[in-house]
């Protein structure tokens, strides 16, 4: 038990992201109302940038942003030089993870404003949001 | 001024994008010569990275000139990099001379189906086509992420602008090819997980460093090329691809038919061959199986459906549908031989599908029927659009000169090589289905004349004399006959292509082999 425990409390971002992955993907396939099915892809979406993000993330990292003088180095610290010290690259987070979720969240955005202009002028033309009726309508128009 | 062209592919049809949304608001007629003018320069561009690909190789284009600098694991890229192969380079030629002629094309369909919305309609395209040449260069793969959801956005609008079917398609096209895209998404995670980079070629270097047997590469590999099928509609994921195309309008199906589902294959043979490695894929996997066979029923259930369907569009659709399985098996089989025909495949199948598109077109506008029996009694009507035709339906049978005749070859010969005896059947039995598809309309098309309103024929004078005019709702022979040159043209010169391709199978063949030795698959050959 205790080593499930650990294992689980050990990944426990990537638990956190498949669960609301699958949570976002079920809602986009098995949802009838079509505002459901987007609000689904935002969450799949966000369940993916929260990956991302997580992964950048290091244990008492600070924030990768440095002073004028400090320089960034990947292996032991230069303590000779204490006009320019080192900065070792395991004291900060990874700040590229987090600036592709930049695009990657202006992407769900956008997408998520296409789909929902699309959804609008699936309304006009149906008069509903429900895939069940659409569908409906759909064989009515496709009999006559 | 020749190291700039890589860019240019891109840039231009951008720029033309943003100078439209600028201007073609208020001058319409501008509209048309922007898209023209850009999608030319943008084609020259990639005609002369080709010719450059071939003079000395691989090119590279470090965006913003932020060369590669010196690390102690070695050269390490750290800005978006382009690099054309030949392979890519023969792709970015076909999807810039696709979007150019079919802008061409296109022009009157553009202003009779969505009337109100052509400078909207060209800024989509423009950058349809910019996401395409984009995804086919970068050397990336977040940027390729970036590139995809930038064509599967303007997209989604394009067919939305369609009927009312249309935008019910789109949305469902929208739902999986964002699940598509987001896969590909984690994949791409996983990768920078285990290398640090998301340079394809880095990746692929610190992948040969790291033990085979890894879990999270091999999920990464099976998220990206489940995130890549969504998108090339590969059989079971196939479900947003016949009405998202059947309904859009026909500009949009002619540039999106031949082009998306053919640069998403190429795609994968990129991640496949540059970024995971031949010896990965094919020699520690061993998935060829598995996938071949998967290809095997996407070819038979495509080519049936496509048999099963009376709408011209529908049946067009899952004919892609069928390609698509042509293509991902061959670059599966493991030899060289396969992995030229799909890769040669992309090519020949861009331009027939393409020719394909534009007949459909111009008989749908033409006659105002989507059916089958549309064809009847068309060569005499429609002689240059029917001879395109023709051209286009020898093509998929597969017989020579034509280019479909080359591409089967490699593959049945790649089949073969490898034992998948399957896979070979399954060409076959399709190349049988698309005989019976095409000859049907090409007989109807010559000798059905007069029985389009179930009338009994006697005479040959009574049929002649009966049969023109009465197909058409009394609308006189010469007025089917004038399609305009804009769009007959376009049209001829993709059929002269297919001849093309064909005629000169062995250098592009030639080319395609050379590069792929380069990238260590040349075993098997």
């Amino acid at each position: 038990m205790d080593v499930f425990l650990d294992f689980l409390i050990a990944k426990f971002n990537y638990w956190i992201y498949v669960i609301l992955m699958m949570i976002g993907l079920f809602a986009m396939i098995a949802k009838n109302n079509l505002i459901k099915k987007l609000v689904g892809m935002c969450i799949f979406q966000t369940a993916i940038i929260l990956f991302y993000v997580s992964i950048g993330v290091k244990e008492d990292a600070r924030i990768p942003i440095l002073t004028g003088h400090e320089v960034p180095h990947g292996g032991h610290y230069h303590t000779e030089d204490h006009e320019r010290p080192y900065i070792d690259a395991k004291t900060v987070t990874n700040p590229i993870p987090h600036v592709l979720m930049l695009t990657a969240i202006v992407v769900g955005v956008s997408t998520l404003g296409v789909a929902l202009a699309i959804a609008q002028k699936v309304h006009l033309h149906y008069d509903s949001l429900e895939e069940d009726e659409i569908l409906a309508k759909v064989q009515l128009g496709n009999n006559d | 001024m020749t190291e700039q062209f890589p860019i240019l592919i891109i840039i231009a049809p951008l720029f033309g994008a943003i100078l439209i949304a600028l201007l073609g608001f208020r001058h319409q007629s501008l509209c048309l010569p922007t898209v023209l003018g850009s999608l030319a320069i943008s084609c020259a561009a990639a005609v002369g990275t080709f010719l450059k690909v071939l003079e000395q190789g691989t090119v590279l284009y470090n965006l913003s000139g932020w060369e590669r600098v010196t690390t102690p694991r070695g050269l390490f890229s750290v800005s978006i990099e382009y690099r054309v192969d030949a392979i890519s380079g023969l792709v970015l030629v076909a999807i810039a001379a696709v979007g150019l002629l079919n802008a061409i094309y296109s022009k009157v369909h553009v202003v009779t189906e969505t009337p109100n919305k052509v400078p909207h309609y060209y800024i989509l395209y423009l950058l349809l086509v910019a996401g395409l040449a984009g995804m086919t260069i970068t050397n990336d793969a977040f940027n390729l992420y970036v590139l995809i959801e930038i064509s599967s956005l303007s997209s989604y609008a394009l067919i939305a602008i369609g009927s009312r079917r249309a935008v019910l398609a789109s949305f469902n096209y929208l739902i999986m090819g964002t699940i598509g895209a987001s896969f590909y998404l984690l994949g791409v995670g996983y990768l920078y997980i285990k290398t640090g980079t998301l340079n394809m070629t880095d990746i692929h270097a610190a992948l040969v460093t790291l033990p085979k047997d890894s879990p999270s590469i091999q999920v990464a590999l099976i998220l990206i090329l489940i995130g890549l099928w969504i998108k090339m509609a590969f059989f079971p994921l196939h479900g947003w691809l016949p009405n998202a195309y059947a309904y859009s309008p026909t500009a949009t199906s002619t540039l999106m038919g031949p082009l998306v589902t053919k640069v998403m294959i190429y795609v994968m043979i990129r991640m496949m061959l540059s970024l995971f490695g031949a010896e990965y894929v094919f020699d520690h996997l061993q998935w060829t199986n598995i996938i071949v066979g998967l290809s095997v029923i996407a070819i038979v259930a495509g080519s049936l459906f496509a048999l099963s369907r009376s709408d011209l569009r529908k049946m067009l659709t899952y004919l892609i549908v069928a390609e698509v399985g042509y293509m991902v098996g061959g670059a599966w089989l493991a030899n060289s031989i396969g992995m030229t025909g799909a890769i040669y495949h992309i090519l020949s199948d861009a331009m027939m599908t393409f020719t394909l598109f534009m007949v459909v077109g111009i008989i749908i506008t033409r006659t105002g029927k989507t059916e089958l029996t549309a064809f009847q009694g068309l060569f005499r009507k429609m002689p240059i659009t029917m001879t395109g035709f023709t051209i286009a339906a020898l093509s998929m049978i597969g017989l020579p000169p034509t280019c479909g005749f080359f591409s089967k070859y490699y593959l049945v010969r790649g089949g073969i090589e490898a034992g998948q005896w399957a896979y070979v059947g399954a060409l076959l039995f399709s190349s049988l289905i698309n005989a019976v598809i095409f000859f049907r309309l090409i007989e109807m098309a010559y000798f059905h004349g007069g029985k389009a309103y179930g009338e009994e024929i006697t005479d040959k004078d009574h049929e002649h004399h009966h049969s023109r005019g009465r197909d058409l709702d009394a609308q006189p022979d010469e007025t089917l006959e004038q399609v305009p040159w804009s769009m007959l043209a376009p049209m001829l010169m993709a059929a002269a292509s297919l001849l093309a391709i064909g005629i000169f199978n062995r250098p592009i063949a030639g080319w395609i082999n050379a590069a792929l030795e380069t990238l260590n698959l040349a075993q098997g050959g």
